[in-house]
């Protein structure tokens, strides 16, 4: 499956859930998909998808928090990921759209074709974790994530194969700031 | 432990009261309700009041000093105001989270940032760092003060203008002795 359709799978899953996404390709395929008010789209800080998430989980306790992260991010900040265990929040969702390279950047390989995240997340203590490879599986694995208690982690195995001509976040920083606050008011 | 006296004035602090205790219950009053950091002797006073179990606010012991940058971001984008703790060491690692998130986001934070090093009297590794964080705060454009008993109410009145009218993270330095130390 390309990344593309893990997204495509992804989105429409999403109802009204704040959603912080990572760099690169991350922000780009779901705001091309789908723009939403309550989409967080870093564009830089490359790493700190997650532990943004989980300050908005700590914080909005009553809101199912999700976040979109990709290899890269992850295995940057791969301590986050004990901070999200240790914080237990019962909340987030943290979904990890893995294809083992750097693709915003050329596609240089990441270490992640050697290193299983999902057995990270689970050895971290995430509650529930599940690993997916094929586009049919997304949907009840996300669903059966959204519907237990968390911290839970989603790791979706995609080849490479971003289409480059996919459209860049056309919000200004600020305006990502305002109406992410405004929408999980 | 050092015996803490609160003094609340109509001004707000007794000044010449400035404890950890104090400080922390300060924040808490103006508002400050999400604090994450990496320790530092300095700071350690602090964070074992907001340890304390009769504390009613979180505290979050982060791994690493951008990564508390990343949750304070998000704490304040679900409404709650951050505070930051860290040693000038961690200036380092936060500077792409301030300047490619915080600064162009406009999130605001209120960093509590240790001053090792100073005046080149410490250990080796502090000494670089605690001659250039103020240049490189200064270089980011991110504005700071140093923190007194004497100044306490005055930066505390100007980080909450930066912040709550700019959003820009604001910085008080801490220098060794402002606050007890902790074991």
């Amino acid at each position: 499956m390309k990344g593309a359709e893990a997204f495509q799978e992804l989105i429409p899953l999403i109802k009204d859930e704040p959603v912080v996404h990572a760099n690169g390709f991350i922000c780009r395929e779901s705001f091309t998909l789908k723009d939403r008010k309550a989409n967080f789209y870093m564009i830089g800080s490359m790493g700190l998808a997650s532990s943004i998430g989980l300050g908005v989980a700590l914080c909005k306790p009553d809101k199912k928090v999700i976040v979109i992260d990709g290899d890269g991010n992850v295995l940057m900040a791969m301590g986050t990921l004990a901070m999200i265990a240790a914080e237990a929040p019962e909340n987030l969702i943290h979904v990890v759209i893995d294809n083992e390279v750097y693709e915003s950047t050329g596609s240089q390989r990441s270490i992640s074709s050697k290193v299983r995240l999902e057995e990270v997340a689970r050895s971290t203590g995430y509650k529930n974790v599940l690993r997916v490879e094929k586009r049919e599986e997304i949907k009840a694995a996300f669903l059966k994530l959204k519907g237990s208690a968390g911290p839970n982690f989603l790791l979706i195995k995609v080849e490479p194969g971003f289409d480059p001509a996919t459209g860049r976040v056309t919000h200004t920083p600020e305006e990502i700031t305002d109406r992410f606050m405004q929408a999980i008011a | 432990m050092a015996v803490s006296v609160i003094s609340i004035t109509g001004k707000g602090l007794n000044v010449s009261s400035l404890t950890s205790k104090s400080f922390i219950e300060r924040l808490i009053q103006e508002d400050y309700k999400f604090f994450t950091g990496v320790p530092c002797s300095l700071l350690s006073g602090l964070i074992y009041e907001l340890e304390d179990q009769n504390c009613e606010v979180r505290y979050v012991p982060s791994v690493r000093e951008d990564a508390a940058v990343g949750l304070c971001v998000g704490a304040y984008l679900a409404g709650t105001m951050p505070v930051l703790l860290m040693q000038n060491s961690g200036l380092g690692y936060c500077l792409n989270a301030f300047t490619s998130l915080n600064l162009i986001y406009k999130i605001p934070a209120l960093v509590i940032m240790s001053w090792r090093g100073k005046a080149g009297k410490d250990a080796p590794e502090h000494i670089i760092m605690g001659d250039i964080d103020q240049e490189l705060l200064k270089t980011a454009g991110m504005e700071y003060s140093i923190l007194s008993e004497e100044n306490c109410e005055e930066v505390l009145k100007k980080a909450k203008q930066k912040i709550c009218n700019e959003k820009l993270p604001y910085t008080l330095i801490v220098e060794k002795g402002l606050f007890d130390e902790r074991r």
